[in-house]
């Protein structure tokens, strides 16, 4: 298993990173060892097992009722953002 | 002098032979002292620590104290504390002050535990030897030239300085239980689903679960009746009662089946690790369990399925960080995409990025099938061993990390031979189940670990194992040179 500089390229690409072309080479050949690796699986057999998502096996997903279970602390969240205005979020302009 | 555990510092305060402030500015002193050689924590918050200590003396005078109240301890900064740094030891949050408890933290503050500090760890959890952190490594504090394991680097080396009789720590391929061996601690990773989640940053959440690194499998059992308990706000917190796990501590091994797991005993195992381990069973048999080898055909293919399902379900959590409501962002983003991949280029560290992108891969169009549906296929057939395995027998041993600690700077070269520490300690993770690391003798001068896995929520037994061991040996009682075991 080989991934080629353009794939990581693509990969990065969905994955919100942007990559120096510098660094790529270095991403290619780790990736590459890693799915290497990985690629042992395909010596399991697996033929008719069912796959595993999570050990709670037997266990369904609790929801929680859809109602209002705390209070609006607005100003608090935004404490930690880069940038608001007026209790909005800001980021580059998307319209123009 | 007071043995700096848990359970002897409660003691000590119960009999009123020291306040929570003396001990608290003893635990800061410590912290100080020890930050520039081991760099194990983060974020120290001594006025809220002083603060918490004056509270938990005035609950002591008024007769409202338990065995946590006013003993000092530190949090895995993977932990949110309100209005405390909380970085997961990333770029991408070193500005985020947390504007809530984790449950966890919030259980522990209740009890009256007073904490001093945030520990340093693996980015994001993710690593073996906290080398990934953005606040640089940490350095195990028998050995200042080698590691001290990872994720929960800076919890298993603040307790084995002996800041703290115990730091909070989570546990997704082994962050728990191989910085503990490596330290020379007691760690506990919990069933999946035992302890809450609530507030605690994720990274892989089918294998995510919160324990604790004490010194001692009672101060463990005392740390985890806390913790551990039904909570509304994670939906995979399991409502099954939490039992008295230092009623069971004494439980006599009579009868106890423990597997020895065939598996675990092959090529790449350190001899003077598996001496230790041998050496540890032959106690175990002594104390009255009973042993039979059991294999876990499976168990070869746990790594790469651990590095298909753990990376999957990370680029899938850390796509929340983009940059536009909390955390970092690049500086003067030309646009909306160029916040966001810059802002994760510059946010996330190269180990990270490493992972988001594996996972990316393995899970897009074409890829699915081959890697994500097939690595969940194999960890049903290694949970199918394991279910197996405790039909026959009670609790399974094996060494916890293939050998003692290595040098700084020796793995980080090659990402598959840092994934190998965790060959041992990835299992019990795919299959949920409970496991610890305690100290079961040297390498050298090195500290090995003894890993104990138990059947879904068998934490009692396996604490009572423990326990038990640690009444026939001393070996969680050594504390690397330079370093106070006690206190007064």
């Amino acid at each position: 298993m080989s991934l080629t500089p353009s794939q990581i390229e693509t990969i990065a690409g969905l994955a919100r990173l942007s990559l120096k072309a510098e660094e790529i080479p270095a991403y290619a050949d780790s990736l590459s060892r890693i799915l290497g690796m990985v690629g042992e699986l395909e010596k399991a057999d697996t033929g008719d097992v069912e796959p595993m998502a999570h050990p709670l096996q037997g266990q369904v997903q609790r929801l929680r009722p859809d109602g209002i279970s705390s209070a609006n602390e607005r100003a608090l969240y935004q404490r930690n953002a880069p940038q608001v205005e007026a209790g909005l979020y800001l980021v580059p302009r998307v319209i123009e | 002098m007071t043995a700096l555990t848990l359970a002897g510092l409660s003691a000590g305060l119960a009999a009123k032979k020291f306040s929570s402030v003396e001990l608290t500015r003893e635990a800061l002193k410590r912290a100080e002292a020890t930050q520039p050689a081991l760099n194990t924590l983060i974020t120290v918050t001594a006025d809220q620590a002083l603060e918490a200590a004056a509270v938990a003396d005035k609950r002591r005078a008024a007769g409202d104290a338990g065995a946590l109240t006013g003993v000092p301890m530190i949090h895995k900064d993977i932990f949110c504390t309100a209005g405390v740094l909380t970085t997961c030891a990333s770029r991408m949050l070193s500005n985020f002050v947390s504007p809530y408890d984790a449950t966890v933290v919030a259980r522990l503050k209740q009890a009256g535990m007073v904490m001093i500090g945030k520990a340093n760890m693996d980015e994001f959890a993710m690593g073996s030897s906290n080398e990934t952190s953005w606040y640089g490594p940490v350095k195990n504090p028998w050995d200042v030239t080698r590691v001290p394991g990872g994720s929960s680097g800076g919890s298993a080396a603040a307790v084995a300085a002996r800041l703290a009789p115990l730091a909070t720590a989570t546990d997704t391929g082994g962050s728990i239980r191989q910085p503990a061996a490596l330290c020379g601690v007691t760690g506990i990773k919990p069933t999946y689903g035992r302890v809450s989640r609530y507030g605690m940053i994720a990274f892989a959440s089918s294998l995510d679960q919160a324990g604790v690194i004490t010194v001692s499998a009672e101060d463990a059992a005392l740390t985890l009746q806390a913790m551990a308990g039904f909570d509304p706000r994670d939906s995979t917190s399991v409502d099954v009662p939490v039992p008295d796990y230092r009623a069971g501590l004494d439980a006599p091994l009579t009868g106890t089946k423990i597997g020895i797991v065939k598996e675990f005993f092959g090529e790449g195992l350190a001899p003077e690790v598996e001496a230790r381990v041998r050496e540890a069973l032959a106690i175990f048999q002594k104390m009255g369990a009973t042993v039979k080898e059991v294999s876990l055909p499976s168990l070869p293919l746990s790594v790469p399925t651990y590095y298909v399902v753990a990376p999957a379900e990370c680029s899938s959590n850390l796509a929340r960080f983009d940059g536009v409501r909390y955390g970092y962002r690049c500086d003067d983003p030309q646009d909306l995409r160029d916040l966001y991949t810059r802002s994760r280029a510059e946010g996330f560290g190269p180990e990270v990025k490493r992972r988001i992108m594996t996972g990316t891969y393995v899970l897009s169009a074409g890829y699915y099938d081959a890697y994500y549906l097939k690595a969940q296929k194999v960890r049903a057939l290694i949970n199918s061993d394991f279910l197996r395995a405790f039909g026959q027998v009670d609790l399974l041993l094996g060494p916890t990390a293939p050998t003692a600690a290595f040098g700084l700077g020796d793995k980080t070269a090659d990402p598959i031979t840092m994934y190998l520490n965790d060959i041992y300690t990835i299992g019990a993770n795919l299959a949920g189940l409970p496991a610890m690391s305690i100290p079961c003798g040297f390498a050298g001068t090195l500290p090995v670990g003894l890993q104990l896995i138990g059947p879904h929520f068998g934490e009692a037994r396996l604490l009572g194992a423990a326990h038990r061991y640690q009444q026939e040996t001393e070996w969680h009682l050594e504390v690397p040179a330079g370093y106070v075991a006690g206190f007064v």
